[in-house]
């Protein structure tokens, strides 16, 4: 076999430009299959992560009015909308899929934020329980998070994130600072920082308003402070977080249903809690651009397959070519199967030495891409793996017919062939 | 005896046309015989050499090679005969250009299924024989017509064969040459191995201990020879 191989790469290296040839079709359509599955691969895992948020797996679970998520900002809740007791947070708690779950109420774009007699541009307040920090990923930077004081017994202090620490304080130590949150003082007692950060992606008008309102910083206050500052008790928002990834959509529907419980509205109103599935939205979307690539592959595997037949044609001459060697061996006693094997072989050596140029060309092409299409790629040692051996069962398919006629060559016919 | 073929016929197809090339060819071999087979170009000398090398198959008769039916056997049985029991020389030496001399000479013994580096000693040994040491590594078109040959016979002979067949094998060397490569045939057959060759030229036939003659697709003995 070993000789076999090293015969192969002797005949090929005597060729070369006839190999080179050969091969271009192979290249091609492995260069272009590793180009397009690491350009999915990195697009669906972009996606994933974007939309959920790199193994944070949060649920958001919002009450809709038809299909539109009420927003208690502009909008007074509906009777019959209770704020989410204690009891109905902990039985949400007791869900299997949810690992921990928060409940915030938030205004956004505020122009009443002052330290002194400066204003936060567009300021945006959020009345957190304990667990919100843990569910969202935050993180303590500077001083120290609320205590169960905090949370208990109405204090007005605040904790702020760096967004806002560098626009209100301008490089001033912001601890110990008062600031005043519509004509209520707040103390600052800390700095809170996201403990992992991804780039947003904008893609719609309300991305952007999201990234918006991220981008001008936040300020958290307990939770039962929040009625002193807005002179208001709306119901909560509710976000759990999920065991894992896989356990989002439960989580969201289980959580939905035991808030709709709660409900005492009347049915033509129509008001609703629902999880919003962000592993759903990404699953859809991964298939959208998953069924569009797959369209790719195919126009990609003819290009294999026409570089099969290519091959195939090259043996087909190769074995015409050297009738008088096959015809030699013959005589000298090498049987069917030696002949068979050894032109299987030189198929193969030429398509898989095809395919490991073309996995090389499709990791550069599929870098190029990402540079000039801006487009994620991510490349898997698994495509790698299946596009050689594929290309290398290519060679041996497409070697099949010349292989077996030379391997049927009559010796004498063989032996008198000019 | 080692060869006995009886009523041997060979038609080969013209179109739809049987044109026939060998009728009736009677002809026995002993083991350490050495037989010359002259005739005219075209009488069907090397169609006759070429079912004895089992490379092609008679149209009737019957041929018992080192006792057995040649036409019962397999493909592989063919290839194993060919292989351990049958040495080939041909007139335009058929060595393989791309691969050294030693390598040509080894591959017998690869489909014979020896060891690389036994198969190397072999070969090496065999090349010795016939004196080509200083060459082992050279390619074939460095060779002279009568080094070509004598790796063809070195070839020919690594698998200790009953039988070598010659067809022309100094048709393409010149007279000094082509009495060397005799003289290894003069070696070889006092070694006890069995010598078929077909050649055109009388002097070259001399050398046989029988000479043979075809005519128009006919065998017959014409007396003359080393045993005469
Ligand atoms: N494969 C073949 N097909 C048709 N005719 C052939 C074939 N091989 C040989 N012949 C014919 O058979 C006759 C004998 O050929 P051959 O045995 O090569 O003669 P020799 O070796 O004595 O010169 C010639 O007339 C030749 O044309
Ligand atoms: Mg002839």
């Amino acid at each position: 076999m070993i000789e076999n191989i090293s015969l192969s790469f002797k005949g090929m290296l005597s060729h070369k430009i006839r190999s080179l040839l050969t091969m271009l079709g192979i290249i091609i359509g492995i260069a272009s299959i590793i180009a397009i599955v690491s350009t999915i691969k990195g697009t669906n895992e972009q996606i994933k992560n974007n939309l959920i948020g790199s193994g944070n797996n949060t649920v958001n679970i919002q009450l809709f009015q038809g299909d539109w998520a009420m927003d208690f900002q502009y909008e007074s809740a509906p009777s019959g909308v209770p704020a989410i007791s204690r009891e109905t947070k902990e039985k949400i708690e007791n869900i299997d899929e949810v690992e921990r779950v928060s409940l915030y109420r938030q205004r956004q774009y505020l122009d009443s934020i002052y330290y002194l007699n400066k204003q936060l541009a567009g300021g945006n307040v959020t009345g957190i329980d304990e667990n919100y920090f843990d569910v969202m990923n935050y993180r303590i930077k500077l001083g120290k998070g609320f205590s169960e004081n905090d949370f208990k017994n109405n204090q007005k202090t605040a904790v702020i994130d760096s967004i806002v620490a560098k626009n209100l304080f301008e490089g001033e130590e912001p601890i110990g600072k008062v600031i005043d949150i519509c004509g209520e003082p707040f103390k600052v007692i800390g700095v809170a920082v996201k403990s992992n950060t991804f780039e947003p992606v904008i893609e719609t008008v309300e991305d952007y308003h999201t990234y918006k309102s991220d981008a001008s910083g936040k300020i958290f206050i307990p939770e039962r402070s929040w009625p002193i500052a807005f002179k208001f008790d709306e119901p909560q928002n509710c976000i759990v977080k999920a065991v894992d990834t896989d356990a989002m959509t439960q989580a969201g529907k289980k959580a939905a249903d035991i808030l709709n419980n709660t409900l005492s509205v009347s049915e033509d109103i129509n008001v609703k809690y629902k999880g919003e599935s962000l592993l759903e939205q990404a699953k859809s979307m991964q298939d959208l651009s998953n069924s569009t690539n797959k369209m790719l592959v195919w126009i990609a595997s003819i290009s294999l397959l026409v570089g099969g037949i290519g091959v195939m044609n090259i043996m087909l001459v190769s074995v015409t070519e050297r009738t008088r060697e096959i015809g030699l061996k013959k005589a000298l006693g090498a049987r069917k199967k030696r002949i068979l094997v050894q032109f299987l072989t030189e198929a193969s050596v030429l398509t898989s030495i095809g395919g490991i140029i073309g996995v090389i060309s499709g990791i550069i092409l599929a870098q190029v891409i990402s540079k000039f299409a801006d487009v994620p790629v991510s490349i898997s040692g698994v495509s790698i793996v299946i596009s050689v051996v594929f290309s290398m069962a290519v060679g041996i398919i497409f070697g099949l017919i010349p292989s077996v006629k030379a391997a049927n060559l009559n010796p004498i016919d063989a032996l008198r062939y000019e | 005896m080692i060869l006995d073929m009886n009523g041997i016929y060979k038609d080969y197809l013209l179109g739809k046309e049987p044109v026939p090339v060998l009728k009736d060819v009677n002809l026995q071999v002993d083991e350490g015989d050495y037989i010359a087979i002259m005739g005219p170009s075209g009488s069907g000398k090397s169609t006759l050499m070429n079912i004895i090398g089992c490379l092609d198959k008679q149209t009737a008769g019957s041929f018992i090679f080192d006792g057995m039916d040649i036409s019962q056997c397999s493909d592989k049985e063919l290839s194993d005969i060919r292989n351990r029991k049958i040495g080939f020389v041909f007139q335009n030496f058929n060595l393989l250009p791309r691969q050294s001399v030693l390598e040509n000479v080894e591959l017998p013994l690869l489909y014979a299924g020896v060891g690389k580096r036994e198969r190397r000693e072999m070969a090496k040994q065999a090349l010795i024989k016939v004196g080509l040491e200083e060459r082992i590594n050279f390619k074939p078109t460095q060779l002279s017509g009568g080094q070509k040959q004598r790796v063809a016979i070195a070839r020919a002979m690594i698998n200790n064969p009953k039988m070598l067949l010659a067809d022309e094998p100094t048709g393409a060397l010149d007279t000094k040459s082509g009495e060397q490569i005799m003289k290894l045939f003069y070696e070889l057959n006092s070694e006890g191995v069995t010598i078929v060759m077909i050649t055109h030229e009388r002097e070259i036939a001399e050398y046989a201990r029988k000479i043979m003659l075809i005519r128009d697709g006919e065998i017959s003995d014409c007396g003359g020879g080393a045993e005469q």
